[in-house]
């Protein structure tokens, strides 16, 4: 049961993009239809369900005070060590899927290796390193639903973006302008879940 | 000061401002606006990071293989944030700077400013100008979130830097500008600002 919350929780009311704010860059880059948005927030998804378990083992059994060695404390090096871990994950991925599925890796082309520097990735296992989950089902819940937040947000912007182009938009406003707006106001009606206790 | 360094400083500003033109960091710049020290704080931290991480790989420019430029970056990177990251947990319980802020300071590594200015700027130019270009477009990028800081606070505490401004006129506070939605919103009506006085920006 407290998976199932924590799942619900990390979709709607921790949404990555609504409330945090994070992975902005290419939420706003790569929403200009839903094809190629559906693409990059799959592979933000697999990438995010991946790095985050690791980054939660080497996080439990590496880096906390006291867990490597007794009475040291390595907290301070988690920034580099999350960073590394995704850069070499999405290399390893990339190969992967390059090998085994031609057809997966050419429809995710450049979003691929750009994953490294989104910045949901990274913010996922920061976040993950102060809500201080018990075990690594709870990683795995928590990096499972903000991706699924994740994806969420970018197919239903680039929808609306599908949309938008044929309203008539002030000059100044267009393009960056109302996109800023309107992911506002999508914000404004994510915040609605934020009232729900699970 | 020769026209061409004069540009690199002026240009990130506002004409080539980071957040507004070219669309870069905005991923951990905007939940620390709701006060103006969150985003005081986070300014200088990116300014510094920029400006020396600039500086630190405009050096190395001549010796860092192509193929491994991006791990090498992001290395340098890191570290400086790193230590902005310690330098701010020293301070943390003197000046009562915000915990979650961490986050967002750890954040900086992937801001694409600090990244997209390394790429395009300091790989190609001596060390003298990178680091002016890094400090300039963290300066750009530290106004934008001051001025979203500076309504955030205002409308939705009534307060400036924690300072009483407009609660002893019987203003209530507007709890919709403390919401994270509102930070993009109000930068979006930035952005509108700005096309509407620099008509060349505006897009087809």
């Amino acid at each position: 049961m407290e998976y199932l919350s924590l799942f619900v929780k990390s979709i709607f009311v921790d949404n990555m993009i609504f409330a945090y704010f994070l992975g902005m860059c290419s939420f706003l880059a790569v929403s200009k239809n839903v094809k190629t948005a559906a693409g990059l927030g799959l592979a933000v998804i697999f990438v995010l369900l991946v790095t985050l378990p690791i980054n939660y083992l080497l996080n439990t059994y590496v880096l906390a005070p006291d867990a490597l060695i007794e009475g040291v404390d390595l907290s301070f090096l988690s920034f580099i060590v999350f960073i590394a871990v995704i850069a070499a994950i999405v290399q390893v991925v990339e190969m992967v899927v390059e090998k085994f599925s031609p057809e997966l890796y050419s429809s995710l082309g450049i979003f691929l290796p750009l994953i490294a520097v989104n910045c949901a990735i990274l913010g996922g296992s920061l976040f993950m390193q102060q809500k201080d989950f018990l075990n690594i089902g709870e990683a795995v819940v928590y990096s499972l639903g903000s991706g699924i937040g994740w994806f969420l947000a970018i197919v239903s912007l680039a929808a609306i973006r599908e949309k938008m182009a044929y309203s008539n938009v002030p000059p100044a406003l267009k393009g960056l302008g109302i996109t800023f707006i309107t992911v506002g106001l999508m914000g404004i009606a994510f915040m609605t879940f934020m009232g729900i206790s699970l | 000061m020769d026209a061409k360094l004069k540009e690199t400083i002026l240009n990130p500003i506002f004409k080539g401002n980071p957040i507004t033109v070219l669309v870069l960091g905005i991923c951990s710049s905007l939940a620390v606006t709701v006060t103006l020290k969150g985003a005081l704080v986070m300014a200088l931290s990116v300014i510094v990071v920029t400006g020396i991480s600039s500086l630190i790989l405009s050096l190395l420019r001549n010796t860092i293989p192509g193929r491994v430029r991006i791990i090498v970056q992001l290395v340098v990177v890191a570290m400086m944030v790193i230590l902005v990251d310690q330098i701010l947990k020293s301070f943390e319980a003197t000046y009562a700077i915000d915990k979650q802020l961490s986050v967002y300071i750890g954040l900086i590594i992937t801001n694409c400013i600090v990244m997209g200015r390394i790429e395009a700027f300091a790989l190609g130019n001596k060390p003298w100008p990178s680091f002016l270009d890094g400090v300039a477009n963290g300066a750009g990028y530290g106004m934008i979130l001051l001025i979203v800081a500076f309504f955030r606070e205002l409308l939705g505490s009534g307060t400036l830097f924690g300072v009483d401004v407009l609660g002893w006129l019987g203003y209530v506070p507007n709890n919709l500008v403390i919401l994270p939605p509102f930070a993009l919103i109000l930068l979006g009506c930035i952005v509108w600002v700005q096309r509407a006085i620099q008509k060349d920006l505006q897009e087809k």
